[in-house]
């Protein structure tokens, strides 16, 4: 224990811990009625009694906990089918490399190029119009922006299908999962149902945590929903935004509780998804008991592929229709062209853009190498440990993504605002840390648990420190994890909006909050940011490349 | 019923492993194919189970009764697969592991006589709701070939499957087979470079003509080195 | 530009000198000394490129002329640094804010000011004060109702105009009620930004000015026994239209920038700015067709100024006054009016300028889509700021309810 790496461990804990009890502490206080600074002294639930009164608070309620578990069983169904269908269809697997720009781009740039791809007077009507559909005008649909939110689970679908495909083949990694479903098969079996039975109830317990985080994420899609979620009323976490915002400080109280409400509703849609593992488990037991089909029917892997496919590609497809606007002169409806393109919006973006670019690239490098370093650090320390970790590390390390961030980052301001260091560049750093680091780790954790101890005991047989080994031997074999894991973290800080928003009070402004800045207002400036942010991650995953060709061009 | 093979062999990048294999496994015979190890054997094996992954490739053609399997999705060529691990699901009882390879259409009660029937054959009564994990190396590859037979299959590949088994077990487990083989009347490939195993199971013995190793070359029919066989009463 | 402002500036300055020799406070002189080297942190909205683009320009400017660093700090909304700078105060923070300098006016100057929280009075003692127009545009002087006491300077003008394309549309309404008809026949392609946007919300007010039975009321702060009478015709007016608004009225756009988008995109017909340049200036920037026109109701529309005010905890207050004062120098309100750069209207009265500083408007261009002054109509006041408050929730709980 008393190795150098033992201090890092409880750092990085507290880095983790620390912010989003701290910010939970400063939200329940205000929405119970307790807040000196702002004049609450009397504890009681009038905020709550003020939140319940706002009209259309229970449709907002309602819209999230029904967008949230949508989106959330929707993005796993589609997981599960592309992972199910290009472990059976070898051929199809390069399509799982189509899926990491739409990994490393920020849930803004994907909504707003949505809202454009399905808008009535989008892309998609332009490409077929007025030739095929006979418009002249775009068509009347409610749509996206839609009252039940059909726009948003679609977009949250293309955002959190990628992560949880991504957190299914690192969990089959180092599972005989080929041989298992060639067992499965033989034994008359289809592809889907074989996967389904055989692979898929071993990589659950390992996804549960992860599919927790999709649901925190979709309870508090703020830039998302501002984009195309409904607008009379939004979802909650959007009151809980405006309310927080709101000159009036009596707001406060009221979106402090809004806050609470909505820590609440993650928590019950968490409880409801884990209550759903029960029944769709004993189907699932049940169709196993009844053996596989006397005759084999036609396989379903095929058509598994088409819809995550299709999703990817619109995705893509997003992305792709922003850098176009970036470059579009005029370009109206029905045209599916631009009349021309020019650079005029790139040009202005260094005098526009530039800060933030600039912001957004720092913080990003210097929180993307201070989560991997302490990431590396922890794992090492763990490999020094007389004990095995306990599992209860794992459940720490995912609080920062299961807890909804509207709900506790007003706590976490207005502890900065105390300690009067809101608004800097090292309070948005650390609390970027604080949603980096979980990525950092999972990225690395496979690697370093899996190294082979016995490089290491080499090394220290030839009279090396544990120092000297660790960074002589162990981190240039690691090399290709540890770039990976770094670039995870550049693309997760790049994305952060609401951490971004709070910590920074507005004034820190990256790439991520100009992109909402700019959502509504100008589709060329958008596209140059979209561009940029899109750009940034896939900077550090081809330097991340790079690197594990290196690695691998020496071994 | 057969299982026959046609200039079946596994190219890498459009390189040939061996040289092209032709093969016929009538029912009730098993047949033993023998080459060191790196030599293409389990490619093989995968191959036929449908189960072969770029960049490796095969070349030539496979029929099941006359029914051309190469090309069909695994879960269509009815064959039943024994790997060196006995690849039970590690999260299903040893019931359900059985229960999922039983086809379906078969009444409640006549399923769960069938399951009982064959665990008692297998000497296993009682083990129904017990975890791969806790069962005994013999245990488990036996579980592995009651439910490779419990799908009905119209022949049988075995990839070494004693490797991982003790002397002792080898010996009672190759008896068992043997008798299975036997008893359902199917065909059996069987890839493994001991000997005593091929022995084991009155295989005919057919060796793959490596680049490797030209002189073993012997690219005779299964029929012409049947001389190999020893009798069935010779132990291990 | 240097050389047209200075003797502008030294006018002033004389004027300056004569009107507040009794004052005690340091001349401007000291304070153009003072605020060398002072960063000024400008909130200000940035939703708009145009926007944008300008503040930077003044940024260079004021850098080189008085060594004032001017850092816009890009906000989406107004409120935003209200909220901010009420909680530092709340804080305890009482110097070193956040905010030096900001983009208000209406119910959030309201809200600053009588909650103390604004540096002043300053804006009278500004040089260029004395080249407003505070008598032809009292609005000035009085934002929403409430006498501006000097803690906010004026920086532009606003009224509220309609943007309409005029190939789908050749003579658009003319009136709330025309309005009404039009949207009727034409359902899907009428909708305004969702208030709080203050776009949103003045076009209640512009509804509430044009079918209350009595304006008087609207002038002081709401009493809720008359309010709901005072607005039932409005409320009906909307219960009528909403339903053949954009999207049914089920949804509605973030912004005045969005409701432009879709005005460009060709979703609707109509559009609202309460900047009657706007439609001009989108026009030059490729981001309307160039078909839109300008029109306003012939019965009057909203107007009122935007102004900017400096935060009491602002340790850059000379810096912020500086920067105030050179908004609106000649050279600064010229360069905001024209059509191409922004197209925001003047708050100077132009028989106060001298020849040279008069040509500099007189040589812009009035822009395709902009009406001239004369054919704007009549310009309304503001209701008193307490009805934005009022308006935008009782909106809320129709349409949210």
């Amino acid at each position: 224990m008393s190795t150098p790496f033992a201090v890092w461990p409880p750092l990085t804990w507290g880095i983790l811990v620390a912010p989003v009890v701290a910010g939970l502490l400063g939200t329940l206080a205000p929405a119970f009625g307790y807040l000196p600074a702002i004049g609450l002294t009397r504890p009681g639930l009038e905020a709550f009694v003020e939140l319940l009164a706002l009209p259309g608070v229970w449709v907002s309620v309602a819209l999230t906990l029904c967008t949230t578990l949508a989106a959330t069983a929707l993005a796993w169904l589609l997981a599960c089918a592309f992972v199910a269908s290009t472990t059976a269809l070898p051929r199809a697997r390069p399509l799982r490399r189509l899926l990491s720009p739409l990994l490393a781009a920020p849930h803004v740039a994907i909504a707003l190029g949505l809202a454009f791809l399905v808008a009535p007077s989008g892309f998609l009507i332009r490409l077929v119009s007025p030739a095929l559909s006979g418009l002249t005008s775009p068509p009347l649909w409610v749509f996206p922006g839609d009252p039940f939110g059909i726009a948003l689970v679609l977009a949250l679908v293309v955002k959190e299908m990628p992560f949880l495909v991504l957190m299914l083949l690192a969990a089959q990694a180092g599972r005989p999962v080929e041989r298992q479903l060639l067992a499965a098969r033989s034994l008359g079996h289809g592809p889907l149902a074989a996967w389904s039975v055989a692979v898929l109830p071993q990589l659950y317990p390992s996804l549960r945590l992860p599919l927790f985080a999709v649901i925190a994420y979709g309870a508090s899609p703020v830039d998302m929903a501002l984009v195309l979620g409904p607008s009379v009323p939004p979802v909650l976490a959007v009151r809980v935004i405006e309310l927080l915002g709101h000159p009036d400080l009596v707001h406060w109280a009221t979106g402090a509780a809004a806050a609470v409400l909505l820590l609440a509703l993650a928590g019950l849609a968490m409880v409801a998804w884990w209550l759903c593992e029960w029944p769709v488990q004993t189907l699932a037991k049940r169709l196993l008991r009844r053996g596989p089909p006397a005759r084999p029917r036609v396989s379903f892997a095929l058509p598994a592929l088409v819809v995550p496919a299709a999703v990817g590609v619109a995705g893509l497809a997003s992305l792709a229709v922003m850098m176009l606007w970036s470059i579009a002169g005029r370009w109206r409806f029905p045209d599916s062209w631009p009349d021309d393109l020019h650079l005029d919006a790139w040009i202005a973006a260094p005098d526009q853009l530039g800060v933030a670019l600039l912001v957004t690239a720092g913080l990003a490098l210097v929180v993307g190498l201070a989560a991997t370093s302490l990431a590396l650090l922890c794992l090492e320390a763990e490999t020094h440990r007389s004990r095995p970790v306990p599992a209860r590390w794992q459940l720490w390390l995912y609080l920062p993504l299961v807890v909804p961030q509207a709900a506790f980052l007003f706590g976490i301001q207005v502890l900065l605002v105390a300690l009067r260091v809101d608004g800097s560049l090292t309070a948005v750093a650390l609390v970027h840390l604080t949603f980096v680091l979980p990525y950092a780790f999972l990225a690395l954790a496979g690697a370093v648990r899996t190294f082979d101890p016995r490089w290491a005991l080499v090394g220290r047989s030839l009279g090396h420190r544990p120092g000297a080994v660790f960074w002589r031997i162990k981190l240039p074999m690691l090399a290709a994890p540890v770039a990976t894991a770094f670039a995870l973290s550049v693309a997760v800080s790049a994305a952060l909006y609401l951490p971004t928003l709070f910590a920074g009070s507005g004034q820190v402004r990256t790439l991520a909050l100009e992109a909402v800045a700019l959502a509504s207002s100008d589709r060329r400036s958008a596209g140059v940011v979209v561009t940029l942010l899109a750009a940034l991650p896939m900077c550090a995953f081809l330097l991340a490349a790079l690197v594990r060709a290196r690695v691998e061009r020496r071994a | 019923m057969s299982l026959v093979l046609q200039g079946v062999t596994i190219t890498i990048e459009d390189q040939p492993l061996f040289a092209a294999l032709d093969l016929e496994v009538r029912a009730g015979e098993t047949v033993a194919v023998m080459a060191p190890s790196g030599a293409g054997k389990s490619s093989l094996l995968l191959a036929i189970a449908g189960g072969l992954r770029p960049p490796l490739r095969s070349r030539g053609r496979i029929y099941l009764d006359d029914r051309q399997l190469d090309g069909l999705p695994p879960e269509r060529r009815n064959l039943g697969v024994l790997f060196q691990d006995p690849l039970l699901f590690p999260h299903l009882t040893v019931w359900e592991n059985l229960a999922f390879a039983l086809p379906r259409g078969l009444a409640r009660r006549e399923r769960r006589r069938r399951i009982e029937a064959a665990l008692e054959r297998a000497g296993l009564a009682g083990l129904d709701d017990r975890r791969p994990g806790t069962l005994s190396g013999g245990q488990a590859a036996r579980v592995a070939l009651v439910r490779a037979l419990l799908a009905e299959p119209r022949a049988l590949l075995l990839d070494e499957p004693f490797a991982k088994l003790d002397a002792p077990l080898r010996r009672q487990l190759r008896a068992f087979v043997r008798e299975v083989i036997q008893g359902a009347a199917l065909p059996a490939l069987m890839v493994t470079h001991d000997l005593e195993d091929a022995l084991g199971l009155d295989a005919t013995i057919t060796r793959l003509a490596t680049p490797q190793s030209p002189s073993a070359a012997d690219q005779a029919t299964p029929r012409s080195i049947a001389s190999a066989r020893r009798p069935s009463s010779m132990p291990g | 530009m240097r050389r047209i402002s200075t003797p502008v500036a030294y006018f002033v300055m004389l004027l300056l000198t004569i009107v507040s020799a009794s004052r005690t406070q340091a001349s401007w002189e000291e304070k153009l000394a003072a605020a060398d080297g002072q960063t000024v942190r400008f909130n200000a909205w940035a939703g708009s490129p145009a926007i944008n683009g300008y503040i930077a320009w003044v940024g260079d400017e004021v850098h080189s002329r008085y060594g004032v660093t001017l850092d816009h700090v890009k906000i989406t909304d107004a409120s935003e640094a209200v909220a901010r700078i009420v909680a530092e105060r709340a804080a305890g923070r009482e110097t070193n804010g956040s905010v030096d300098l900001l983009w208000i006016n209406g119910e959030n100057f309201h809200a600053l000011k009588r909650a103390e929280l604004l540096h002043g009075p300053f804006a009278f003692e500004l040089p260029n004060f004395r080249l407003v127009d505070t008598d032809g545009k009292p609005t000035t002087l009085i934002d929403f109702t409430v006498p501006t006491d000097g803690y906010e300077s004026p920086w532009g003008m606003a009224q509220f105009v309609l943007l309409y394309d005029s190939a789908a549309l050749p003579e658009p309404p003319r009136s709330t009620s025309a309005l009404g008809d039009w949207i009727a026949a034409n359902p899907g392609r009428f909708t305004h930004p969702a208030p709080p946007d203050f776009i949103g919300t003045t076009f209640l007010k512009q509804l509430l000015l044009d079918t209350t039975p009595d304006r008087a009321p609207l002038g002081g702060p709401v009493d809720e026994a008359t309010a709901a009478d005072l607005t039932a015709p409005l409320w009906a007016w909307l219960d009528e239209a909403s339903p053949h608004f954009w999207r049914r009225g089920r949804a509605f756009p973030s912004d005045g920038q969005a409701l432009h988008q879709l005005l460009d995109d060709g979703e609707v017909t109509m559009s609202l700015s309460f900047n009657p340049g706007e439609a001009s200036q989108l026009i030059a920037a490729g981001r309307l067709p160039e078909t839109v026109r300008t029109t306003t109701f012939a019965a009057g529309t909203i107007g009122n100024t935007h102004f900017v005010a400096i935060p009491a905890s602002s340790s850059s207050k000379v810096g912020a006054e500086i920067v105030a004062n050179f908004l609106l120098s000649p050279v600064a309100q010229a360069r905001k009016q024209d059509p191409r750069i922004w197209g925001d209207p003047t708050v100077l009265d132009l028989d106060r300028l001298d020849a040279a500083d008069r040509a500099l408007f007189e040589a812009l261009p009035l822009g395709v889509a902009t009406l001239p002054p004369a054919a704007l109509g009549p310009t309304l006041a503001e209701p008193h700021p307490s009805w934005v408050d009022w308006l935008e929730r009782e909106w809320q709980r129709r349409v949210q309810g």
